[in-house]
């Protein structure tokens, strides 16, 4: 299979990106500056993020089309308000998890962010699920930008009059050279930021005009390090098939009118274990020197028995220390429990810790001047 | 000045009297990105030969450090551990690795010179 680029390829090319290979898509991990500093300016200045290869699906519907989603997402899309959004997945029958994904409603339908290695799947079950009833695609004719850290808001403002009356998770149409772009106030570094979806002829013009403006071009690693530090979930290591909301502590994103009512998939299953609580579950870790734990690094607790896996584990830049999330037994996963970490056949100590690791508020409400 | 040599690992080694100093190329860090930990071998422990003589972790990942020459560490840089920025800020002067007893020097004779070593990374390419 032929790997695929995205419409600001030249772009990270002339910006010296260094690429990988990622879903499919050859992406840029990082550019000259390197991982550390690009995360670091985007929680200083601002960072853009090029996420194209993620799924943009558009569904379009009367009204039956809102109850029929709330059969499949766990949230109260009645009353969802116009260009709002909302944190969801997409799960089978068991409550495993095919996708994370945020969908918004906007006029006549919804928008659903898709994770790239899974859109295509996703718009297969949904189609299904839908029974071919509604206007369903995946829109390759757009790309998709991120613009993250404090300096955002000014610098997208001045490009797009009005984002910053922006609530936090919502968003709206805009105009840019004619051509509408939708923006709405969300991202995935634990900072104020936005997501634009524009047309692929118009995304290096519309980049080119905030990097102008002071933004710098962020790559995926430094993308990693600050979800990481956001204690935000990346699907494929914190979520997969084989894991549940409930068992990845996201119980705050199902609503719980929905789980009263159980009519939606899977919601028998997230009820009991509601009730029941569940084996495992997810959590931070905080190594206690400088060691990193990394993925399918092995977890056990004080008596030397194993007791969970880390899903996550990087060094945090605005932590400037090692940080992991993983999984432990439901008995371990108190914050401050002592757990061991076997890197390279040592074990070293580590702590449950709260999650995030970095905390700087989101914008809630509109700002004013 | 003492000879300096380098190995297809993208390690280098200073010799001066019996006595080696060892570090990663400029080269390798470019390679691996910011480095965030090292774990280098204890005092007193012997090495072999291109065998593991630590760890660097990048951002990305987890590589092994290998030694070029067989030996008996000496010395270990414990300004790196605590910094493990240095290694890409000067890796080959502030940021050597460890120092060894050299065992053979016959073995330096398997390593490439800096001219060989610059044709070989620009070859390898990665």
């Amino acid at each position: 299979m032929e790997i695929k680029k995205t419409s600001l390829y030249q772009l990270h090319k002339n910006n010296n990106a260094k690429f990988v290979e990622f879903a499919g898509y050859e992406m840029p991990i990082q550019y000259d500056r390197g991982i550390i500093e690009e995360h670091k300016f985007t929680r200083e200045h601002s960072g853009i993020f090029d996420v194209s290869h993620m799924g943009q699906l558009f569904i379009y519907g009367e009204d039956d089309l809102t109850k029929d989603l709330e059969k499949i997402f766990p949230i109260d899309l009645k009353n969802l308000k116009l260009n709002f959004s909302k944190y969801s997945f997409l799960m089978n029958s068991e409550a495993g998890i095919y996708d994370d994904l945020i969908i918004t409603k906007i006029e006549g339908g919804y928008i659903i962010i898709l994770n790239a290695a899974c859109k295509d799947n996703d718009h297969k079950i949904l189609s299904k699920l839908l029974l071919n009833k509604y206007d369903i695609s995946l829109d390759e004719s757009r790309s998709l930008i991120a613009i993250q850290g404090p300096g955002s808001v000014q610098i997208l403002n001045n490009t797009i009059k009005g984002v910053e009356s922006l609530y936090f998770m919502s968003g709206n149409w805009f105009l840019y050279k004619e051509k509408k772009i939708f923006i709405t106030r969300s991202g995935y570094t634990g900072e104020d930021g936005f997501e634009i979806s524009i047309e692929n002829n118009l995304v290096e013009d519309f980049t080119k005009e905030l990097l102008e403006k002071g933004a710098k071009l962020i790559g995926l690693g430094a993308r990693d390090t600050l979800r990481l530090e956001a204690g935000l979930c990346l699907y494929g290591h914190e979520l997969d098939i084989n894991k549940t909301p409930i068992e990845a502590n996201l119980k705050w994103a199902i609503s719980k009118q929905r789980i009263e009512n159980s009519d939606f998939i899977a919601s028998n299953v997230i009820k009991n274990q509601i009730i029941e609580g569940v084996k495992k579950i997810r959590v931070g870790i905080k190594p206690e020197g400088r060691i990193i734990a990394r993925e399918k690094t092995k977890v056990f607790n004080e008596d030397d028995l194993l007791v969970g896996e880390v899903t996550s584990g990087t060094f945090g830049p605005s932590v400037n220390g090692p940080i992991a999330m993983g999984y432990v037994v439901q008995e371990f996963s108190k914050k401050d429990t002592k757990i061991f970490l076997e890197v390279r056949g040592k074990k070293y100590p580590a702590n449950i810790c709260g999650l995030p690791f970095y905390k700087k508020s989101y914008v809630k409400g509109a700002i004013n001047g | 000045m003492g000879e300096v040599k380098y190995s297809k690992e993208h390690e280098w080694i200073k010799v001066e009297g019996d006595i080696g100093t060892i570090g990663i190329t400029q080269h390798a860090t470019e390679m691996l990105g910011d480095i965030v930990f090292v774990e280098l071998p204890d005092v007193g422990s012997s090495v072999e030969k291109d065998g593991n003589a630590g760890v660097v972790e990048s951002t990305k990942a987890a590589s092994d450090v290998y030694t070029p020459i067989s030996g008996e560490v000496m010395e270990n840089n414990q300004a790196i551990v605590d910094d493990p920025g240095k290694i890409n800020s000067d890796p080959e002067n502030e940021a050597w690795f460890f120092k060894l007893k050299i065992k053979d020097k016959s073995e330096m004779d398997l390593l490439m010179n800096k001219e060989e070593y610059e044709k070989f990374s620009k070859e390898s390419g990665s």
